[in-house]
C-alpha cells in the first residue's frame, strides 16, 4: 500500500508547524517530528509509520480510514492486510449485520463541498437498509465547552483564558461544584493575530484528542484539563467535587450531627453554613452558639463571601478555619466546653474545637461519631472531572457533499429521520437553525480530531438513514458504495467503540419508524 | 484524518475494552490483552506500559546498527546495548551466520512483543498477549489455550464469514510466538507469499523466521512487480534490493513450486530447530509444515489443497485450505 498512497482529501493538506529541515538534509525532504524516529521523508514517500508522508514538500498526515468495530468484534488493525493474509487477530464470530461502521475519521474531504462526500456507504442494520455519509468536516466555526469539576476560585467571569501567552477563550459561568470555560471558537482562530489563530488550533486539536492542555485564566488559576481526567489546579490534583454547598451540607447532615454536636461551620466560598441558625438546625432544636461569622448573611445560618476565593478550605483561601469566625458572643448562647466542628464542603479539610473558659476555641480530638459524618461527606463526593464537549456547525456548505438541496438535510435532521454521529459516537443537535452539534470528545475515538492551516479543526461527522429517505432528500445515489466494497479497497484500520457509546448504524428512529 | 499525535510525539495507550489495551509509539502498534485478577493485571501493565514508552527511543538509538546487512557484518556476533535490540539481533544471528541476507530489523516487532509479555509472567496472570501488527508473543499459564484464527480475507471476515483456519495453542505446546510475514504486509518482502505465519519459542524468533521463509516463497515471473525498497521508502533497511509490489494471476504450477521452495526452508529451519511450524498461503493454495496443531472444523471455500497432509505432524489436524 505504500506506493499508492495520495491524500485522501482534495482539501488542504495538515501541516505539522514543528516540521523543518535540519541543515544538511535535502531540500525536497521533510522532516517529522511525530515521534523520535525522525524520518527525513522524501517528496512522495511515507514515514516509517505509514502515517505521516510528504506530499508536495509538506508533511502530510495521511491516515487510514477509520472502521469502527461493533463492540464484541475482535479484530485487530494490521495495517494493508488484504485478501490473502492473516490479519493476526484472535478472531471472534460476528452477526449477520455490518460488524463494522464506517467513520469520518480519516475520510478526507471534498472541499468545495459541491462534490459528493468521500464515502456514501450502504449497509445493513436489524435487516433495515441504511446509508450512511461519512466526511472530515473543516470548521472554523467550532468551540469546546469545558466542565471542570471544583470549587477551587479558578478567575472572575469573562476572564481571558490563555494557552502560552495567547488567548484562546474565556471563563463561563459556575454551576453547580463545577467551573464552566468556553474555549476556542472562530474569533481565537481567525478572529485574532496569526499566532494567535495557530495557538487556540493546537490547543483545540489537543483537547479534542483528549490530551492535556494547560490553560492560564487571567487573574486567577494555571488549570490543566484533559477530557475524562482530574483538573489540575495550581498544580493540585482535584480529587473530590463537593457534596453541595455549605448550606446543603448542612442539610444533608444536619441530623446525623444532632447530640454529638453544638455547632458546624461548613466552610464554603459560596455559602457557608452555619448549623444552630439553620433551618435544619432549628427544626432539631439546637441551641444558639453565639458564634459569629464573617462575611454577609443571607437567610439564617447562610453566609456569603466569609473570606476570598482561593485554594484552602472549601474553595476559600483560608487555611485556618477559626479566620472566617467574628467573635463567640456568651449573651447569645456562647458558653465553655461547647463543641465545634469546622468542616469543608468536600469533607477534605477538618477540625475539631472545643470552647475553653475564656470563650476561646482550643483544637481537641474530634469524637469518632463526628469523624465519621465527616468521611461520609467525602464518601459523597464524586470524584472531580473534566468534560470537554466540542460544538461544531455543520448547516453549511459541508450539507451539499450529502445532498443537492441542503434544507432537507437540516430538516430531515430536525425531524429526526437522520442520525448524525461523529466518529461514530452519539451528538446532541441544538434546536433551532441550522446543524449544531454537540458531542463528548470522551466518546470519540482516539486521534479524531486534526487541523488545517487556515487555520481550522478538522473532525469527523456522519450522517446515516434509510436508504429510502436519503433518496427522498436528494441524495448523491450514484455514489453509494456497499460496505464490502470500501472495505475490499483496503486502507482502513479497525479501532473499537468507546466504552457505552450506542451502535451507530441505526436512524434516531430506531429503524422502526 | 491528521497531525493528531502531537507534537511532542510521545507514546500514547488506550483501553480497548475489558481486558484489552492498545499502546502506540510512532510505527509500533501493540494491542495488549491480558487476563488475570485485576490488582495484578494493573500493576503488570503499568510496569509493561513504562517500558513501552522508552523503547521506540531505545531503538531509534542503535538504528544504524539494526538497519544493516547482518550477513555482512564482518563478525555477526556483534552486540547492541537495548535488551529489545540485542534479542532481535539474537533471532536473526542464525542466519547471518548462515550468509543469508538479514538485517536485524526483521525481528524488531517479534522482539517488542516478547520484551512487553514478559510483563505479564507471573502469578495471578492466566494469559496474556502482545500483539505487535500481527507479530504476536504468548503467555500461557498452566492449562490455558489460545485459538487463533487465520482469516484468508478480512473482507469476508468482517462480512461475518468465520476464519479461513483457526488452531489453538494450548500451555503444554512449546509455541509461545507467532508471526506472519509476506509481501501484502506493512513491511517490505523479497519474496511473493500472501503470507507466512510461522510458530515458534518466542514472537522475537518467530519473526525473523517468518521474514526468511516469505523471502524465499518465491517465482520467475515476468508479471510480477519488483522495485529497489529504497526507491519506495527512505532509509529502507532494504536498500536498493527488489521488493515485491504486486503478483499478477499464476499459474498453478508456479504457484506449487514456489510454495514448495518456501516450505523446504520452513523445513530446514524446523530441523534445525528453530522454529515449530509454518503456514504458507499463496493465491488461495496453502501449505503446512511442521507442527501446527488445529481444530479439523476449518471451513474451506474451494477446497483447493496444495499439501499432502502427511507432512502434518500433529494429533489434530489443521485442515488445509
Amino acid at each position: 500500500m505504500s506506493d499508492s498512497f495520495a491524500p485522501r482529501s482534495d482539501g488542504q493538506p495538515v501541516v505539522l508547524e514543528h516540521s523543518r529541515a535540519p541543515e544538511n538534509m535535502a531540500a525536497d525532504k521533510v522532516r517529522c517530528e511525530a515521534c523520535p524516529v525522525l524520518c527525513q521523508i522524501s517528496r512522495g514517500k511515507l514515514g516509517a509509520c505509514d502515517r505521516y508522508g510528504n506530499v508536495d514538500g509538506v508533511l502530510t498526515r495521511l491516515d487510514t480510514l477509520h472502521l469502527v468495530a461493533r463492540p464484541g468484534i475482535d479484530l485487530v488493525p494490521w495495517q494493508a492486510a488484504r485478501d490473502g493474509a492473516w490479519d493476526g487477530s484472535l478472531v471472534a464470530a460476528s452477526g449477520r449485520d455490518a460488524p463494522v461502521f464506517v467513520s469520518g475519521i480519516g475520510s478526507g474531504t471534498t472541499y468545495p463541498d459541491y462534490k459528493p462526500a468521500p464515502f456514501i456507504v450502504a449497509s445493513q442494520h436489524t435487516g433495515v437498509d441504511l446509508v450512511t455519509v461519512v466526511t472530515e468536516g473543516i470548521f472554523s466555526y467550532c468551540s469546546f465547552k469545558v466542565k471542570i469539576d471544583t470549587d477551587r476560585y479558578l478567575g472572575p467571569e469573562q476572564a481571558t483564558v490563555r494557552h502560552r501567552g495567547e488567548a484562546v477563550g474565556h471563563v463561563s459561568t459556575i454551576e453547580y461544584g463545577s467551573q464552566f470555560l468556553a474555549l476556542g471558537g472562530v474569533h481565537h482562530l481567525t478572529g485574532g493575530s496569526k499566532k494567535e489563530g495557530r495557538i487556540a488550533c493546537e490547543m483545540m486539536m489537543a483537547l479534542g484528542n483528549k490530551q492535556s492542555v494547560e490553560l492560564e485564566i487571567e487573574g486567577g488559576a494555571r488549570v490543566v484539563v484533559a477530557a475524562d481526567k482530574p483538573p489540575i489546579v495550581d498544580g493540585v490534583e482535584e480529587q473530590r467535587m463537593r457534596v453541595g454547598c455549605g448550606s446543603a451540607t448542612i442539610g444533608i447532615f444536619a441530623q446525623q450531627w444532632a447530640g454529638h454536636v453544638d455547632e458546624v461551620v461548613v466552610v464554603d466560598d459560596h455559602i457557608t453554613g452555619v448549623l444552630s441558625e439553620h433551618q435544619a438546625g432549628k427544626f432539631l432544636d439546637m441551641a444558639p452558639s453565639g458564634i459569629r461569622v464573617r462575611g454577609r448573611k443571607s437567610t439564617p445560618g447562610r453566609y456569603f463571601q466569609v473570606a476570598n476565593p482561593g485554594s484552602g478550605w472549601g474553595g476559600t483561601d483560608i487555611t485556618d478555619p477559626l479566620a472566617i469566625v467574628e467573635s463567640w458572643e456568651s449573651e447569645h448562647g456562647a458558653r465553655p466546653g461547647l463543641r465545634l466542628l469546622m468542616v469543608s464542603t468536600t469533607g477534605e479539610d477538618s477540625a475539631w474545637f472545643v470552647l475553653d473558659d475564656d470563650l476561646v476555641p482550643r483544637p481537641a480530638e474530634m469524637p469518632r461519631a463526628v469523624r465519621r459524618v465527616v468521611e461520609r461527606i467525602g464518601e459523597n463526593c464524586e470524584p472531580s472531572l473534566c468534560s470537554v464537549l466540542y460544538v461544531a456547525g455543520a448547516g453549511g456548505s459541508l450539507r451539499a457533499g450529502v445532498t443537492e438541496n441542503p434544507v432537507a438535510l437540516t430538516r430531515s435532521i430536525k425531524s429526526l429521520l437522520v442520525n448524525v454521529t461523529c466518529g461514530g459516537a452519539p451528538v446532541y443537535v441544538w434546536p433551532g437553525g441550522g446543524i449544531t452539534v454537540m458531542v463528548d470528545v470522551a466518546k470519540m475515538p482516539a486521534n479524531s480530531f486534526g487541523s488545517v492551516p487556515t487555520p481550522a479543526i478538522v473532525s469527523p461527522i456522519e450522517f446515516t438513514m434509510q436508504r429510502d429517505d436519503y433518496r427522498a432528500l436528494g441524495g448523491h445515489m450514484d455514489r453509494v458504495r456497499r460496505l464490502d466494497d470500501v472495505v475490499a479497497a483496503g486502507g482502513w484500520r479497525v479501532i473499537e467503540a468507546e466504552p457505552g457509546v450506542p451502535w451507530p448504524l441505526r436512524t434516531s428512529t430506531g429503524g422502526g419508524r | 484524518m491528521n497531525a493528531a499525535q502531537g507534537f511532542g510525539g510521545a507514546a500514547v495507550r488506550r483501553r480497548l475494552g475489558r481486558s484489552r489495551w492498545h499502546f502506540q509509539h510512532g510505527p509500533i502498534d501493540c494491542i495488549v490483552g491480558v487476563d488475570g485478577a485485576e490488582e495484578v493485571v494493573a500493576v503488570a501493565l503499568e510496569q509493561a506500559w513504562a517500558r513501552f514508552e522508552g523503547v521506540l527511543a531505545e531503538l531509534v538509538g542503535e538504528l544504524p546498527l539494526l538497519r544493516a546487512d547482518f550477513s555482512a557484518a564482518r563478525t555477526p556476533s556483534v552486540g547492541a546495548h537495548g535488551a529489545v535490540a540485542r534479542r532481535m539481533l539474537a533471532a536473526c544471528r542464525p542466519y547471518a551466520q548462515a550468509g543469508t541476507f538479514i538485517t536485524a530489523m526483521a525481528a524488531v516487532a517479534g522482539s517488542v512483543a516478547d520484551e512487553l509479555v514478559a510483563f505479564f509472567v507471573r502469578p495471578g496472570i492466566v494469559r496474556a498477549y502482545v500483539n505487535n501488527g500481527g507479530d504476536i508473543a504468548l503467555h500461557l499459564g498452566t492449562g490455558q489455550t489460545f485459538d487463533v484464527g487465520v482469516v484468508a480475507d478480512p473482507a469476508l471476515a468482517l462480512a461475518g464469514a468465520p476464519p479461513a483456519g483457526r488452531f489453538a495453542i494450548d500451555a503444554g505446546s512449546a509455541v509461545r510466538g507467532i508471526a506472519t510475514s509476506g509481501w501484502r504486509g506493512r513491511s517490505f518482502s523479497l519474496g511473493i507469499a500472501d503470507s507466512v505465519t510461522v510458530l515458534a519459542r518466542s514472537a522475537s524468533v518467530a519473526d525473523a523466521a517468518a521474514t526468511i521463509v516469505a523471502n524465499a516463497v518465491d517465482a520467475d515471473d515476468t508479471g510480477i512487480v519488483r522495485a529497489p525498497a529504497s526507491s519506495i521508502r527512505d532509509d529502507s533497511d532494504l536498500g536498493e534490493r527488489l521488493v515485491v509490489r504486486a503478483v499478477p494471476a499464476l499459474a498453478r504450477s508456479v504457484v506449487d513450486r514456489a510454495l514448495a521452495r518456501g516450505a523446504a526452508e520452513a523445513r530446514t529451519q524446523i530441523d534445525a530447530g528453530r522454529i515449530i511450524g509454518a503456514v504458507l498461503s499463496l493465491q488461495g493454495r496453502w501449505r503446512v509444515v511442521g507442527t501446527v496443531v488445529g481444530e479439523p472444523r476449518l471451513d474451506v471455500a474451494d477446497g483447493s489443497s496444495a499439501s499432502s497432509p502427511s507432512r502434518v505432524r500433529a494429533e489434530r489436524i489443521l485442515a488445509v485450505c
